[in-house]
């Protein structure tokens, strides 16, 4: 008994390490194409060895292409646009490739072989997706419950990213959390300042991350965060803007006003940012700046219950809206907020004649 | 020993595992690239051809690796692993060997490759070929014939798939539903061929 289970296993052992071998030697000989050079999106170059796919050794390289079946080339996933270096289009890829992909020399990642020096591009965001190690600069009161946050990059040292996309702030283990969880919050720093990230954080009473920000988190405490991602921008048109957000909704507009006051962006905006309370009005000043900066941008707080002498908008900030807009079907809606919030926006804006495509929000549960 | 009726078997084998055996249409093995990779004549022809390659060399290597280590040393039950193994070692030598001196052929033949290491009609016909206490050369046979009726089961897929292209197909059935359909009425088809052989 215990002889055969010797011998099976010796034997089996001995034929995979013959076929090992022979693939090793094979490899070696056969698969050595030398050193590639990728080059991405025509800025940064990568250096690997050449033999296997792109998928694969992009992946070597950390730059994530999405994949689900793993490199089998059945569910086409990983297309990416490949303009120089790759051959012809292999019977692999056809099927996923639409007439118009083939004419954009779009190509299955994972059938792409690594032969010689490759020009790739790929959507900025998928090469910008990374982890930052960062330590806590700056924490500022905003109101009772939103703080923010500003945190200076130390590795990688700095950060590119489009003004209204969001982190992923990670909460380590602390006393009151056993397990480390990521939570995302918009960007509300400049994007021409490279190396800082502002987030702007509302308490969450019992949230596991939200309380480690507000409590433990200090000054000159190192954090990880990764990204940056979300589709929430500004659209390449020309059209007029209503913004609508409430509580740190702020951030991702505070992102957008740097940059459209960097780029002399002349859009109309008018932005309607709502609060229960005066006192939960924050970054008034800033608002009142970007107002001469930008010539046609418009802030236009709005107060639930104003307790004290208010003599701007009060009630809902949809209601609001509601009052102040007619004639809206050209306009473009971007919101940031709660759920509940972005609903009624929506419904308030399709009822002024807005077409729901032309709504944007990053929508965070 | 004489091999002539030993090859007239083969030939036998080989027919029956193209029609009345077919590998796909009647044993339903290796129907995962079957499905995805039907929808063009194209590509399934490539892969067809492909599988040909795999399948009859496959099973030759697996007939040695059986009866001249397996048996004498009593490890007949290893042969699942062992062939496994084996033909994921081959394809995988088979094409580095095309990619580095054929580009035509890698581009015709050698991108499926990866593909069907897991394609489970090979596995099949190996393990078929030793139950049914097979000869080398009848072995031979039955691994062509297996490949050419796999070749022919999703070719013929393809073109049909081509067929539908345009055609208006319930939400439900688009994709995978409509192929297992067809795939069962085309298995109906090739039972007639049982009656064919049998009739004579």
């Amino acid at each position: 008994m215990i002889q055969t289970l010797l011998i099976s296993v010796l034997i089996m052992s001995a034929i995979s390490a013959g076929l090992a071998a022979v693939l090793v030697v094979a490899e070696f000989f056969l698969r050595n194409y030398g050193e590639c050079k990728i080059t991405i999106n025509g800025e940064k170059d990568l250096v690997i060895d050449g033999g296997g796919s792109l998928l694969a050794s992009l992946v070597e390289q950390k730059i994530f292409i999405p994949s689900a079946c793993g490199g089998r080339g059945t569910c086409g996933l990983c297309k990416v646009k490949v303009p120089d270096g790759a051959g012809s289009l292999l019977p692999t890829e056809e099927p996923y490739l639409d007439k118009k992909e083939i004419a954009g020399n779009m190509r299955l990642s994972c059938q792409v072989k690594v032969r010689n020096d490759l020009k790739i591009e790929i959507p900025e965001e998928l090469f910008n997706i990374k982890e930052y190690s960062c330590s806590c600069e700056e924490i500022r009161d905003l109101t009772h419950d939103i703080k923010l946050f500003r945190f200076k990059l130390i590795e990688p040292p700095d950060i590119k990213f489009t003004p209204g996309q969001y982190m992923q702030l990670l909460a380590p283990i602390y006393e009151k959390s056993k397990e480390e969880v990521y939570r995302a919050y918009s960007i509300a720093s400049d994007s021409a300042q490279k190396d800082i990230i502002d987030l702007i954080i509302r308490f969450v009473p019992g949230g596991i991350c939200t309380t480690y920000c507000f409590e433990y988190l200090n000054v000159g405490d190192k954090v990880k965060m990764n990204g940056a991602y979300g589709e929430f921008r500004l659209s390449e048109t020309d059209a007029d803007m209503l913004w609508i957000a409430g509580g740190s909704g702020m951030a991702p507009f505070v992102s957008i006003l740097h940059y459209m006051k960097n780029t002399g962006n002349k859009r109309k905006v008018t932005y309607y940012f709502g609060a229960n309370k005066v006192k939960e009005l924050f970054l008034l000043d800033e608002m009142r700046q970007f107002e001469k900066d930008l010539p046609n941008f418009r802030f236009v707080p709005v107060v639930y219950e104003p307790e004290e002498e208010w003599n701007g908008e009060t009630g809902l900030v949809t209601k609001a809206v509601g009052r102040n807009e007619k004639n809206i079907a050209d306009c473009e809606g971007y919101l940031c907020g709660s759920g509940g919030m972005i609903d009624a926006s929506i419904e308030v804006l399709k009822k002024l004649g807005l077409d729901e495509d032309k709504i944007y929000y990053d929508k965070f549960a | 020993m004489n091999i002539t009726p030993q090859i007239t078997q083969a030939f036998i084998v080989c027919i029956s595992a193209i029609f009345t055996q077919n590998i796909l249409l009647s044993y339903f093995l290796g129907l995962c690239p079957f499905i995805g990779c039907s929808r063009e004549v194209r590509s399934s022809v490539g892969l067809g051809l492909a599988v040909i390659f795999v399948m009859t060399c496959t099973c030759a290597l697996n007939w040695i690796l059986y009866h001249f280590v397996l048996e004498p040393l009593h490890l007949e039950f290893f042969r699942f692993i062992m062939f496994i193994i084996i033909i994921a070692a081959f394809v995988q030598f088979v094409e580095m060997v095309i990619d580095r001196f054929s580009p035509y052929l890698y581009q015709r033949l050698g991108v499926f490759l990866p593909l069907i290491t897991v394609n489970c009609a090979i596995l099949g016909a190996c393990l078929f070929m030793v139950i049914r206490n097979y000869s080398f050369i009848v072995t031979v046979g039955y691994g062509l014939g297996s490949g050419i009726g796999w070749f022919l089961a999703i070719v013929a897929m393809a073109n049909i798939r081509g067929k539908l292209a345009n055609d208006l197909i319930p939400k439900g059935l688009q994709g995978p539903g409509i192929t297992l359909i067809i795939a069962g009425i085309m298995a109906l088809a090739f039972i007639g061929f049982t009656g064919v052989l049998a009739g004579q």
